[in-house]
């Protein structure tokens, strides 16, 4: 019996918030060292945005004029137009890419070894959420030093007001990102989930064009870009960068952040989850 | 064997090795069993393993380990029956009982782009353990595995043995109750097998550690040892070996696996380690 009194005590010492700190330090520290160790990673991650912003919003700046509208108080260049868009598109795919590497943590195993660390489910999920958020942060701040070089006009306080969106659009599409992975039994198969999810959620949205020049052109694409929640991310960017809250954006995405964390937490809860009615190989 | 020979025989082996057994065991599976949809992958299993002891779970790929597995480990959540760990429920209390387990699966789980000792350190902190303890920790039971020389090396450039001696120490730097093993050593070479068999004995002979060991290789029991005949998710015996090869009339423990499933062993395991 003392042996027992004696376990419990050491499991709730390791409990501790202390312990809880140290445990989200260490997940955000493996996702940092992953970080470092794969930089092509991280050059390709510059680089998508990059393409959309040296050469396609260089072609189409003579075509597409951007008129005045909410948060731009002036007439301005297509490139900067499309900048809170490519943003949102580097978390975007980021957060695709941290779920890609959950299916293959669960196929090579790692994710197993997460998941059997005593503290709670979800804060091991959040803990993975954070430090992958963190990280699509780091990555949207050097795409901004890049395209401000590159000379697009961007407000100074922006820099600073950006980041509340960043952060909330980052655990948004981190976790939409995280259901879909629960999703998906096979590495192969999450290539599929990325060209019916990344391709449609991107291009129907206001990354790339205005919503109004969209209602134009279809009013079906139209509603769809108003069903779909990366329309908001970009568009909280879009007025965050300007130093202006849009209150909607902020509704959809920080209730998507809500709803989609929710959604991981119970898939990859072993009692309800989708994890719990799949056999493994061997089993 | 038929249906209540075989029950007759799980009875008595139970009652037999229950006599060597701790009053609360390390870990206790009671009445468990677990189906894929129409599938049942195991059939009310119980086992039990005591502080130190070395329980061997011997079955054909398919018998259910790795299922069983997973629900001691609460990668599946236990819907019937019970599992604990030094006596706390994993579904009721799951924390207190993960942090009194050290798993090392039958994949191989290590992160190959980081370090042999940043692996280590990154599992003490899974379980809330930082700063210098986890390095210490890391660095003992890296000694314990013979593997100190090789802390700074990323994990990639292990041999297919190194890594198993590498994710056995990973198991045990919080300092764990019980270790549950998934088929170590299926890949590796003979030398390296005995390795770790060995090693894992000696944890449980020196540091009191419960070991429950699924495999599907006979030349890793020995005579001492407990061992739990699992065939199609069902127990079909467990007690000592000497006392399963008399109960079932047979010569050695390979025929007795043969008459109580019907099916043969597989050959010892000869592959080649990978580097």
């Amino acid at each position: 019996m003392s042996a027992t009194i004696g376990t419990l005590d050491r499991a709730r010492h390791r409990l501790t918030p202390s312990g809880y700190v140290i445990c989200m330090r260490g997940v955000m520290w493996r996702e940092a060292l992953r970080f470092v160790h794969q930089r092509g990673r991280f050059i390709a991650a510059l680089v998508r945005p990059l393409v959309w912003l040296v050469i396609f919003a260089a072609g189409w700046r003579e075509v597409l004029g951007v008129s005045i509208m909410p948060p731009y108080h002036t007439y301005i260049l297509y490139s900067t137009y499309v900048v809170p868009g490519l943003l949102a598109m580097i978390q975007f795919f980021y957060g695709m890419q941290s779920s890609l590497s959950m299916v293959y943590d669960r196929e090579m195993g790692n994710m197993r070894v997460l998941l059997v660390s005593p503290f709670p489910r979800w804060f091991l999920l959040v803990s993975r959420l954070t430090a992958s958020t963190v990280i699509s942060v780091i990555q949207c701040y050097a795409f901004l030093v890049l395209a401000w070089l590159w000379g697009v006009d961007l407000p100074g306080t922006g820099w600073i007001s950006v980041l509340p969106a960043l952060i909330l659009g980052g655990f948004m599409l981190g976790a939409m990102g995280m259901v879909l992975s629960s999703m998906v039994r096979q590495l192969e198969n999450f290539a599929g989930v990325m060209n019916f999810v990344i391709f449609p959620m991107f291009f129907a949205s206001s990354a790339l064009y205005p919503l109004w020049q969209v209602q134009q052109a279809s009013p079906i694409l139209y509603q769809a870009c108003l069903l779909n929640p990366f329309t908001y991310a970009v568009e909280l960017c879009r007025f965050c960068l300007y130093s202006t809250l849009e209150p909607v954006s902020l509704a959809v995405v920080f209730g998507c952040t809500v709803v989609f964390t929710a959604a991981a937490i119970l898939a990859y809860d072993p009692a309800r989850g989708l994890m719990a009615r799949r056999p493994r190989p061997g089993a | 064997m038929d249906g209540p020979g075989i029950a007759a025989l799980t009875a008595q082996a139970t009652v037999a090795g229950s006599a060597d057994l701790d009053v609360t065991p390390a870990l206790c599976v009671e009445a468990v069993s677990h189906a894929y949809g129409e599938r049942r992958a195991l059939v009310d299993v119980s086992l039990s393993v005591p502080r130190g002891g070395f329980v061997a779970l011997l079955g054909l790929n398919g018998a259910g380990k790795t299922t069983l597995f997973s629900l001691v480990t609460r990668l599946f959540d236990t819907r019937h029956g019970r599992i604990s760990v030094q006596g706390f429920d994993v579904s009721r209390h799951p924390s207190a009982a993960l942090a009194e387990l050290g798993v090392v699966f039958q994949a191989r789980t290590l992160d190959l782009d980081i370090t042999v000792r940043d692996n280590l350190l990154y599992h003490a902190a899974l379980h809330g353990m930082g700063g210098q303890r986890a390095r210490a920790r890391a660095a003992a039971v890296l000694d314990d595995v013979g593997l100190a020389d090789r802390a700074r090396d990323k994990a990639r450039v292990l041999s297919g043995g190194q890594m198993r001696r590498v994710e056995i120490a990973r198991a045990l730097v919080h300092e764990p109750s019980v270790l549950v093993l998934d088929e170590p050593t299926v890949g590796l070479d003979v030398a390296s097998k005995a390795s770790i068999v060995e090693q894992v004995r000696t944890q449980a002979r020196t540091r009191g550690v419960a070991v429950l060991w699924a495999t599907h290789l006979l030349d890793e029991i020995e005579p001492g040892d407990h061992v739990v005949v699992l065939h199609h998710g069902r127990v079909l015996a467990a007690g000592e070996m000497s006392e399963i090869v008399t109960a079932t009339g047979a010569t050695d423990l390979r025929a007795a696996f043969r008459s109580l499933t019907g099916a043969a062993v597989p050959a010892p395991d000869t592959a080649e380690d990978s580097a």
